[in-house]
């Protein structure tokens, strides 16, 4: 409580001193808008509806293939921890890819789909899927054997042991590489709204975007503080449960 | 009525070991683990194997529990050849290898849930009984980082009983505990071996331990890991790891031990 309150004074009075240098005129309101000026934007856009959809948009295209790259990341990370010959092939491939940062793969995405959704489910999976698998590989492998022995022993193998143990058992790498890939995802798909326009739909990174052709500064910071609140609030509401749950049951910290 | 059948019966079973070896090989060298094993174990029956490190013990323990395969030999449990782990044959590990990722209550459920001809309801009560048994009735909901070493090793107990295994495989398992606990646990597994008899293999190399708990003491020399000799403790029950006859005992075993075994 105390804590929430730290922080919630400590962004009041930044808040406060911002508006008040605008006011006295330290810089100019072309570079640096005023909070004021921001908050009218934003009630701008939410009334006209226009940050509602581009969020919508940029959201859809976020859980499409961020989704994509969990559901072929793991079951692929599975695959190179258990067989060699994955590893060799498939896992090399990944340690080289992820190296790669995504944005990286805009120009391709645009050459082999055009200015479309897939362009960008495909930015965003790449973003995804390394990491995922990555960290799948590497979770399943630092298993303590004897996790496995035990379960053998109780009679579980096949389908049972990879559901109620292995992949339990990697759970803190898997959660880890999840956020990391969601991390990666988001970050990757900014850039290529901010980039590339699309003609199909029209993102936060788009707003942003034509924010600065219009000179629009309030618009800019203003997208920039709902981009920065999304990722906020993905990170609070789709990991914080599962790093609670590693802290609380596995004591983890 | 399985739920009553499981608890009014605990199910044993004898153990024959013929002519078994094991042989490591990796490209470097080959380790003899194991050489001409052979060992007869009653029904219900303790045994104890002791012996210093490196002569064996948790291999034998392996192939019994089917883990690992003989390179020669037979295994037989009531006259069927063992052929890869099964729920017959527990094992309780060193350290406790209990799942952090389930609490106390999951943790003994785990085999429980892998076994056929039971309700749900029924497991719960067969876990339950069985975390009674341990004395943890007060810490079913418990994350295991939670538990001392003595606890964690008590849920393994209670996780490697409750499926009424016929052979109980443990492997120095109270080896990382302190003096206190460990007698404690002395107790409490006589106590437990009372009410629910199994056919034990026990592994350790603490020479008290061995009298304290087992009916027969089978000494290992190493490299290759053979049997060297046995013992028969005819000590009465409950026995005290304090207990002068015990410690008689063990002292004619260590000096056996010592004369057998090249300077370490
Ligand atoms: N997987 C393995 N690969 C190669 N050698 C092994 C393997 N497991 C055991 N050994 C060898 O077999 C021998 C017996 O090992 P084992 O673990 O059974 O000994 P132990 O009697 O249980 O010793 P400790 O009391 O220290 O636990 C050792 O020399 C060991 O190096
Ligand atoms: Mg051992």
């Amino acid at each position: 409580m105390i804590r929430a309150l730290c922080s919630l004074g400590f962004f009041a009075a930044l808040i406060l001193i911002w508006e008040a240098a605008s006011r006295a005129g330290w810089w100019s309101p072309v570079l640096v808008p005023s909070p004021l000026a921001i908050g009218e934007y934003l009630i701008i856009a939410i009334k006209d509806g226009s940050l509602f959809s581009a969020g919508c948009v940029t959201m859809k295209r976020l859980m499409f293939g961020y989704l994509i790259g969990l559901s072929a990341g793991i079951p692929l990370g599975l695959l190179t921890a258990r067989f060699r010959f994955a590893s060799d092939t498939l896992g090399v491939l990944a340690l080289g890819l992820q190296t790669l940062p995504s944005v990286c793969w805009v120009p391709l995405a645009l050459l082999w789909f055009g200015q479309t959704e897939m362009a960008m489910l495909f930015i965003v999976t790449m973003g995804t899927l390394w990491a995922v698998l990555l960290a799948t590989d590497h979770g399943i492998r630092q298993i303590p054997p004897i996790y496995r022995r035990a379960a053998s022993t109780m009679g579980s193998s096949g389908l049972h042991l990879l559901w109620h143990v292995l992949l339990p058992a990697s759970l803190p790498h898997l959660v880890s590489g999840m956020k990391q890939g969601w991390a990666f995802a988001w970050r990757s798909l900014m850039a290529a709204e901010i980039y590339v326009t699309v003609l199909t739909g029209f993102g936060l990174g788009h707003l942003l975007h034509y924010g600065r052709e219009l000179q629009a500064m309030d618009q800019v910071a203003g997208i920039m503080l709902v981009i920065l609140i999304v990722g906020f609030a993905a990170d609070k509401l789709l990991f914080s449960p599962w790093e609670t749950f590693l802290r609380r049951r596995w004591g983890l910290a | 009525m399985t739920l009553q059948k499981e608890l009014d019966h605990s199910s044993t079973a004898k153990l024959s070991i013929h002519n078994v070896s094991k042989l490591f090989r990796s490209t470097r060298q080959t380790v003899s683990a194991l050489e001409d094993i052979n060992l007869h174990v009653e029904d219900g029956e303790f045994v104890c194997l002791l012996g210093a490190s490196g002569c064996g013990k948790s291999t034998l323990l392996n192939l019994i529990a089917g883990l690992e395969k003989p390179t020669e030999g037979t295994m037989l449990t009531d006259g069927t050849p063992i052929d890869g782990p099964g729920r017959q044959r527990m094992v309780m590990f060193q350290e406790h290898a209990l799942f952090p990722w389930l609490d106390v209550m999951e943790n003994v459920l785990f085999g429980l849930n892998l076994k056929p001809g039971l309700t749900n309801d029924d497991r719960r009560e067969l876990a339950m009984f069985y975390l009674k048994l341990v004395g943890l009735e007060k810490f079913v909901q418990s994350n295991i980082h939670e538990l001392s070493g003595g606890m964690k090793q008590r849920v393994a107990l209670a996780r490697a009983l409750a499926p009424n295994p016929q052979v109980l495989l443990m492997d120095e398992p109270f080896a990382a505990l302190d003096a206190m606990t460990r007698e404690q646990l002395y107790a409490d597994l006589q106590n437990i071996q009372q009410k629910r008899r199994k056919t034990v293999i026990f592994v350790t190399h603490n020479v008290r331990e061995a009298v304290c708990l087992g009916d027969r003491v089978i000494l290992f020399t190493p490299r290759p890991g053979r049997i060297h000799s046995e013992y028969r403790v005819d000590l009465p029950r409950p026995r005290d790891i304090n207990d002068e006859a015990v410690a008689q005992l063990a002292r004619t075993i260590t000096a056996d031990l010592k004369k057998h075994t090249p300077s370490a």
